[in-house]
């Protein structure tokens, strides 16, 4: 057996392992830090995985979002709410156990058949895929085949999905975002001032850093048509950037770079950019989000529309992480400030 | 030549593993919370610094390389921070090192007396 069967066998294996068993952990432990901090690894592990299945750009995906922006949000999440788990007392132990045990068998019946891992003749290798690896080429012109289907064969999923990250944060505007007083500029100084005191080594590192983190998000979302990337990940690297800000320097100073009008506007016109390139072209006479009529040669036109489109979902994705983070993270310093002014009112009592 | 750099890239990779091995058993075996941070700062400076000289050997002259230079850059700037902010952040807590002498002790007082005040 051929050496390189055998070792990425082995690190499938080792992967799907440890996999598993960070899953039973997660299961297990009820201290929400150490869970949030296990469904990092446990995403890590993802993309590990995806790179070895050759899916760059899902592991691209998965390790930006899985394993960074999420774990950033749902520690956000956990600062308004307990680190632990209240352990609910359950009498139905034996039962749950036996229906986990009887769809367990079925899912492992139900496997036996599916087309063997990797098999070329399974369904899903031959009902569009050849297509896409034959022809994208000449149809739309591009290295990276991935990126031909994400925006241009697959162009209504992909809008869907800027739509579902536009809606989730939507939703959080609604839900926590609003009804807090923002802080006043005197208060921003005075926060400013007394980060200034303090965390110099993180300040230091982190405005070292972060124009290189803001350079390689525009590297990722314009490089995407060439090599593994778009505009999901620019925008969540592109975010996390404004996040490392906001974590290091407060939420003040982050707003005033950042302020919350413009985020919301250009989560808005990320979305609207997507949908208005799929009018252009039902206006030039070929159907919705059909770029071949951007431009004078239909490749001309595919470029034309790719690039406008990842550049939508960017801006959309990049804008709903910052708002995201900043309508958890500004509801816990408001509760903190809460705390805080009635211990002071309680002290002069 | 090709002899060499193999010998040496597989030198550097194991040295690399080694470390890491150290590092992992360091984070189960130590008692006190900052030895155990001690143990995992060995991983990512030691381990995956002494990994990628050897994964440069096997690349050779290539874009590859300075991607992996990149990369090492990159690590060796935010992983000591990452310890930094951890240390910083278990200190502002009160979990404090777990020493043997009175003279520690003192030290450790101090150490936190300071960093109250200043933070």
């Amino acid at each position: 057996m051929n050496i390189e069967i055998i070792t990425s066998d082995a690190l499938n294996v080792m992967t799907l392992l440890f996999m598993a068993v960070t899953a039973i952990a997660i299961a297990r432990i009820r201290n929400l830090f150490a869970v949030v901090m296990l469904s990092g690894i446990y995403s890590l592990m993802g993309a590990t995985l995806y790179v070895i299945l050759d899916a760059v750009d899902v592991a691209f995906t998965e390790a930006a979002v899985g394993a960074g922006a999420s774990t950033v949000l749902m520690i956000g999440t956990l600062a308004l709410t307990s680190a632990n788990e209240n352990a609910t007392p359950n009498k139905q132990t034996i039962k749950a156990l036996i229906a986990c045990t009887l769809i367990g068998f079925a899912l492992v019946y139900a496997s036996f058949d599916m087309p063997l891992f990797g098999d070329p003749n399974a369904p899903i290798h031959n009902h569009v895929v050849p297509r896409y690896l034959n022809d994208s080429m000449a149809e739309i012109g591009l290295p990276n085949v991935v990126t031909s289907i994400l925006a241009s064969y697959r162009g209504y999923d992909t809008m869907g999905e800027a739509f579902v990250i536009f809606t989730a944060a939507v939703g959080v505007i609604a839900l926590i975002g609003r009804g807090r007083r923002e802080k006043s500029a005197n208060e921003n100084m005075a926060d400013a001032n007394n980060v200034m005191k303090r965390k110099i080594v993180l300040r230091v590192v982190s405005k070292l850093l972060i124009p290189f983190i803001l350079l390689f998000g525009l590297y990722v979302q314009w490089h995407g048509d060439f090599g593994p990337g778009g505009g999901f990940q620019a925008g969540v690297i592109f975010g996390a950037a404004f996040i490392l800000y906001g974590i290091i320097y407060g939420l003040g100073t982050l707003r005033k770079a950042l302020p919350a009008w413009l985020t919301r506007w250009l989560m808005a016109l990320g979305v609207l950019l997507y949908a208005c390139t799929g009018v252009v072209s039902l206006i030039k006479g070929a159907s919705f989000l059909d770029y071949n009529v951007l431009a004078s040669t239909p490749t001309g036109g595919q470029h034309i529309g790719i690039l406008l489109v990842e550049f939508g979902v960017g801006m959309t994705v990049f804008a709903s992480i910052v708002t995201i983070f900043c309508a958890f993270a500004g509801r816990a310093a408001a509760d903190v400030n809460k705390v805080s002014a009635k211990q002071r009112s309680a002290g002069h009592d | 030549m090709d002899m060499i750099l193999d010998i040496a890239s597989w030198a550097f990779i194991s040295g690399g593993i080694i470390f890491c091995l150290i590092g992992g058993y360091g984070l189960i075996k130590l008692k006190d919370f900052y030895a155990r941070l001690h143990a995992a700062s060995l991983i990512d400076t030691f381990g995956v610094g002494l990994i990628f000289i050897g994964l440069m050997f096997q690349a050779g002259f290539t874009l590859v390389t300075a991607k992996l230079i990149l990369i090492l850059v990159f690590i060796f700037f935010t992983s000591p921070t990452a310890t930094h902010a951890l240390a910083r952040a278990a200190i502002n807590h009160d979990v404090l090192p777990d020493v043997d002498t009175e003279e520690e002790r003192d030290l450790v007082r101090q150490t936190k007396t300071t960093k109250s005040s200043t933070s």
